[in-house]
């Protein structure tokens, strides 16, 4: 009996036919949706929509107060958590031998992880809002937010600094360097571009994240004066906006303003990483 | 009588890992101006008996000692040793050239700024001396500042021995230095050791018995752990006194 033979230059045709249409359909995806936000949102984005207060709850005016109040909170949360994360990671990786306490901690950041973004807002509405006093505050969402994206800040830190070969630091220690000197001067150094990386996606989580806010951050229209003030971000207001069915351009306006706002921040990151990359000689 | 005047000296060392010795009641000297060729076949201890002259092995997880290492006549594993201090008198280069991911200035002003030396005039000096003496002076001048992992392989392990030279280190160990390079690149590497005895203590770990031939004034045999032979390089690959050394150096094992 003769066996159907498919010859293989074919089936390679096939498979790289295959890929090139999986891939496509993924751009595709990500192409129309952000089209369809841009070419709905971007005609309203004016001057006065980014420097304005919005009047009659958003229906008219701008969107000043929530661009300063998601800076404020993303940008607070995100300093608070870079510190913690990245000097758990430093612990985690370079201080301690794996062992019971590692994985716990480990084990702990992972779970951390997979919570939902609601229940780190309600735990902040309670603990920083209600228990601590803070109110519906910048700092109640910082906070919240902080506790959110501190283990990815912590497991992108951790694999970066596992990067760092092994012979850089003996060459360190073999040099005189003592344990600390030799974290500092080059595992940091040279895991700097993995650890930016992880901040850069903490920042656009925090900044794009609306339950953990809505329930810690409040949703007030007006300018925050201190981080004891309630204050609305942009991805709140977006939800609102639609939700309410307050004003839908607006709302389109927003998310325009946000996704341009992230995709900026994606590509100084981006910069920066290539800036470092070429100066450490890679 | 030459009990004083060793620069390092072990007695009775036995290193461990898991309780598995790697080198076991070693007794050995290393005297100033010399080199002091270790041979033997592949887990005989050379390179463990080498990082533990640093104490480098400390680093390691399960590694445990028994017996001396004396250098200037102090135990380096007492209590209250300077480690730093140990590991820039006792400079290290290991078997593939390690340089960090910066320029040639950098990785060459490393260790003397861990120091906490940082006065321009005198790293530049320090360098153009270390570099020198590493043959490597007249090929990176005019780039110090240019990535170090830009030079080759040869060029690289060169700037990882003038490294160690910058901090003027008593005694150079060096780890199978030239086992990624080729035949040009580590004639080289042994010219610098040459010149280099006029100053430091040399201990040169090699798999090449003809370069432990060519480049030392005395070679230590070890297998599996033990130092079986000791002596002056030319009598010891002519005359050995054990069948073992001679069985390894004729090629019957190893």
């Amino acid at each position: 009996m003769k066996m159907p033979t498919i010859s293989p230059a074919f089936t390679q045709r096939i498979a790289v036919g295959l890929m090139w249409t999986l891939t496509g359909i993924t751009f595709a995806v990500l192409v129309f949706i952000l089209a369809f936000i841009l070419v709905h949102g971007l005609p309203h984005v004016t001057w006065t929509f980014l420097t304005q207060a919005p009047r009659s709850m958003g229906r008219e005016g701008g969107i000043f107060p929530m661009i300063l109040g998601t800076f404020l909170v993303a940008g607070l949360a995100v300093l608070v958590a870079a510190p913690i994360g990245v000097a758990t990671a430093v612990y985690l990786s370079e201080y301690t031998r794996e062992g019971r306490l590692t994985a716990v901690i480990r084990f702990g950041a992972d779970c951390l992880a997979g919570v939902p973004s609601i229940i780190f807002g309600l735990f902040g509405f309670v603990f920083f809002a209600i228990t601590l006093g803070l109110g519906l505050s910048v700092l109640s969402g910082s906070l919240t937010l902080a506790l959110m994206v501190l283990p990815t800040i912590i497991r992108t830190s951790e694999e970066a600094i596992r990067a760092v070969p092994s012979s850089y630091r003996e060459v360190s220690l073999g040099l005189g360097g003592t344990r600390w000197q030799t974290v500092f001067y080059v595992v940091l150094r040279s895991a700097l571009p993995g650890i930016s990386t992880g901040i850069v996606l903490s920042l656009g989580r925090s900044i794009s994240e609306t339950a953990a806010v809505m329930l810690t951050a409040g949703s007030a229209l007006r300018l925050p004066r201190s981080l004891f003030d309630s204050s609305r971000t942009l991805a709140l207001h977006f939800y609102l906006l639609s939700r309410e069915g307050i004003s839908m351009p607006n709302a389109y306006a927003t998310a325009s303003v946000l996704i341009i706002a992230i995709l900026a921040l994606n590509l100084l990151a981006y910069a920066l990483m290539r800036r470092f990359a070429i100066k450490v000689g890679r | 009588m030459q009990t004083a005047t060793a620069t390092i000296r072990a007695q009775g060392f036995t290193a461990s890992f898991d309780g598995q010795p790697a080198v076991r009641g070693l007794d050995l000297e290393l005297f100033p101006r010399e080199r002091l060729a270790i041979i033997g076949p592949a887990r005989s201890g050379k390179t463990t008996f080498l990082r533990s002259l640093n104490r480098l092995n400390d680093l390691l997880p399960g590694f445990t000692h028994s017996g001396k290492i004396l250098r200037d006549g102090k135990d380096i594993y007492a209590a209250g040793v300077d480690v730093a201090e140990l590991r820039r008198k006792v400079g290290m280069v290991y078997a593939t050239p390690v340089p960090l991911p910066w320029s040639i200035y950098d990785n060459l002003a490393y260790g003397l700024r861990l120091a906490g030396i940082r006065e321009r005039s005198r790293l530049d000096e320090r360098m153009e001396a270390a570099l020198g003496y590493a043959f490597l002076w007249n090929e990176v001048k005019d780039r110090l500042h240019e990535p170090a992992n830009v030079l080759s392989g040869g060029q690289q392990q060169r700037l990882c021995i003038a490294r160690v030279l910058m901090l003027e280190p008593e005694v150079l160990v060096l780890d199978e230095p030239c086992s990624g390079l080729d035949p040009i690149s580590t004639a080289k590497i042994e010219d610098a050791l040459v010149a280099l005895k006029e100053k430091h203590s040399i201990v040169l770990v090699t798999n090449n018995t003809k370069q432990a031939a060519r480049a030392s004034d005395r070679t230590a045999f070890f297998l599996l752990g033990a130092l079986i032979e000791v002596g002056p390089t030319a009598q010891l690959f002519t005359r050995p006194t054990q069948k073992q050394t001679n069985d390894y150096l004729m090629g019957q094992f190893g």
